[in-house]
């Protein structure tokens, strides 16, 4: 029995769309240093649509992998689609966390969340916010 | 390569150990309590094994008490002190933050049940003042129980000077010697030491048995009752396996004793001087007063347990004492009680070297930490708020 599934494993060791977006218009961040969990996500949406998402993260491997299947849910996304994202659904798409490191699907609903946020924000501030709900 | 540096968590049984238990599972399996011949052959098995173990550390055959293991050890050792001074009206036990869970959680019990405890701050590289002990004994103190040398940081702690101090003022003093025994010279005959907690696994005997040193006329209180084996000190059919791999593994980790650790120091210092060019790492514990095979960092903007996964992969067993590894909230209480903020004890990595290892291993060990640790800096958004001056480094 291995700590974490292959596809945990395979997210952590190859995370995908890891680094930043210097021309973001999202940023969210999560988690504290102290509690060990601290995650960074960056999105680039155009026309509605996440067109690029990156992603940073200290943490253990399930943060890391979490994030990292995060992103990958969501890359390609109409914003309204990726605000249904779910920490299950992450969870689920990296075929399991143990029980004990659920927080950190949590952690990685919670920085999409907060960097969508982050975007309509930006948005309502430059008067170019979405008609869309 | 494959590298074990693991072994403060547990070590590779010697040849001698399992030698010693093999005949004594396939053959010689009687009961030691049992009359007759085979339960007779084994009886002497056991009490060879308690000679053994005895000579080893200086003690009398009868001062060893078989247990299974260093916690159980510690458990009596602290109960049986606790019971002492309990009946004599002493409630007042002194030990301090970076003990193993088996004495600190023992002494909160303890501590419910109308005992005080006073634990005495420890130096940032986790040593006891002996002044400070000194200062805080009380006429009512029945106990001081402070580890011989620390299982994470490696801090070997001025023992003698802390038992003396206990002997003159006539306090019972305990030692977890688990992380020890084995490894640095002990002598409960010289050293002013009533109670002694050792565990076979961590000098390459096997798991489940250990032994607890009570000096001739401290009385112990037993943990399990039913049955008159140990002197009707500890019930349950003796492990005369375990126990004769542990005399054996003991024996032997004794006449090798300075010669491995000799080695193992300059290995150790070999390996903190690799680390120590790692930027914003810090080493933890004593630099002189340290275990030989025990190296202990903090690296800041990462965290121990992808640390360790990804040393995994490249075959390297490890250690940290980040809370993520243990499924606790906080990191490792030691880290904390030395003075180690929150955020970078979640970065720690200990290595703990076997007395095999090798130069050429030490170097794929630096190498390899340096490259994972670089690494998992490249997408910390910790390490970026430090590198930008947002936040400022503490390492």
């Amino acid at each position: 029995m291995a700590l974490y599934s292959e596809k945990v494993m395979d997210h952590f060791r190859n995370p995908r769309n890891v680094g930043i977006l210097e021309d973001a218009n999202g940023i969210g961040e999560v988690g504290n240093a102290k509690c060990g969990d601290i995650m960074k996500m960056y999105l680039k949406i155009e026309d509605d649509v996440i067109q690029d998402v990156k992603f940073e993260t200290f943490g253990c491997g399930s943060a890391i992998a979490s994030s990292s299947m995060a992103t990958e849910l969501i890359k390609g996304k109409p914003v309204s689609e990726a605000m249904q994202l779910t920490n299950k659904a992450v969870a689920e798409a990296l075929d399991g966390l143990p029980d004990y490191k659920m927080h950190c699907s949590v952690l990685a609903e919670e920085a999409i969340h907060a960097a969508l946020e982050d975007y309509q924000r930006n948005s309502e501030k430059n008067g170019t916010a979405s008609e869309k709900n | 390569m494959k590298i074990y540096a693991d072994n403060a968590a547990t070590t590779k049984m010697s040849r001698a150990a399992i030698d010693a238990m093999l005949p004594l599972m396939a053959d010689t399996f009687g009961n030691p309590s049992s009359l007759y011949t085979i339960g007779q052959r084994a009886k002497a098995a056991l009490e060879d094994a308690r000679e053994r173990v005895a000579a080893s550390i200086g003690a009398q055959p009868r001062e060893i008490l078989f247990t299974s293991g260093g916690s159980e050890a510690d458990n009596q050792a602290i109960r049986s002190a606790a019971a002492l001074g309990k009946q004599a009206g002493k409630c007042h036990i002194i030990s301090d933050p970076i003990e193993h869970h088996a004495v600190l959680h023992t002494l909160q019990k303890l501590e419910k049940e109308g005992f005080e405890i006073t634990l005495l701050p420890v130096s940032p590289t986790g040593l006891v003042d002996p002044a400070a002990l000194e200062a805080a004994i009380r006429p009512d103190t029945c106990l001081v129980t402070i580890m011989y040398a620390n299982n994470e940081i490696g801090t070997v702690q001025p023992i003698r000077a802390l038992g003396e101090i206990c002997r003159a003022h006539g306090v019972l003093f305990h030692t977890d010697a688990v992380q020890a025994v084995g490894h640095l010279p002990i002598d409960v005959g010289a050293a002013p030491i009533d109670l002694l907690s050792a565990s076979a696994h961590k000098f390459h005997g096997p798991k489940g048995v250990g032994f607890l040193y009570a000096r001739k006329g401290v009385r112990l209180t037993n943990l399990i009752e039913g049955g008159a084996q140990e002197r009707g000190k500890r019930a349950g059919t003796e492990n005369v396996p375990g126990v004769a791999g542990m005399a054996a593994a003991l024996e032997e980790a004794v006449a090798s004793l300075s010669a491995n650790a000799e080695k193992l120091t300059v290995l150790r210092e070999r390996l903190i001087r690799g680390l120590q060019e790692i930027p914003h790492a810090a080493l933890n514990g004593d630099a002189v007063q340290r275990l030989p095979g025990n190296v202990n960092f903090c690296f800041e903007g990462i965290e121990g347990e992808s640390l360790l996964l990804l040393l995994d992969d490249r075959g390297i067993s490890a250690s940290s004492g980040s809370a993520c590894t243990s499924g606790a909230l906080d990191p490792s209480h030691v880290l904390l009680a030395i003075g180690r903020p929150h955020d970078v004890a979640h970065g720690s990595l200990r290595l703990t070297l076997g007395e095999d290892a090798t130069a050429e291993e030490v170097d794929y060990l630096i190498q390899s930490v340096a490259q994972v640790v670089a690494h998992l800096r490249s997408f910390s958004p910790v390490w970026r708020d430090l590198c930008a001056g947002k936040t400022p480094f503490l390492l």
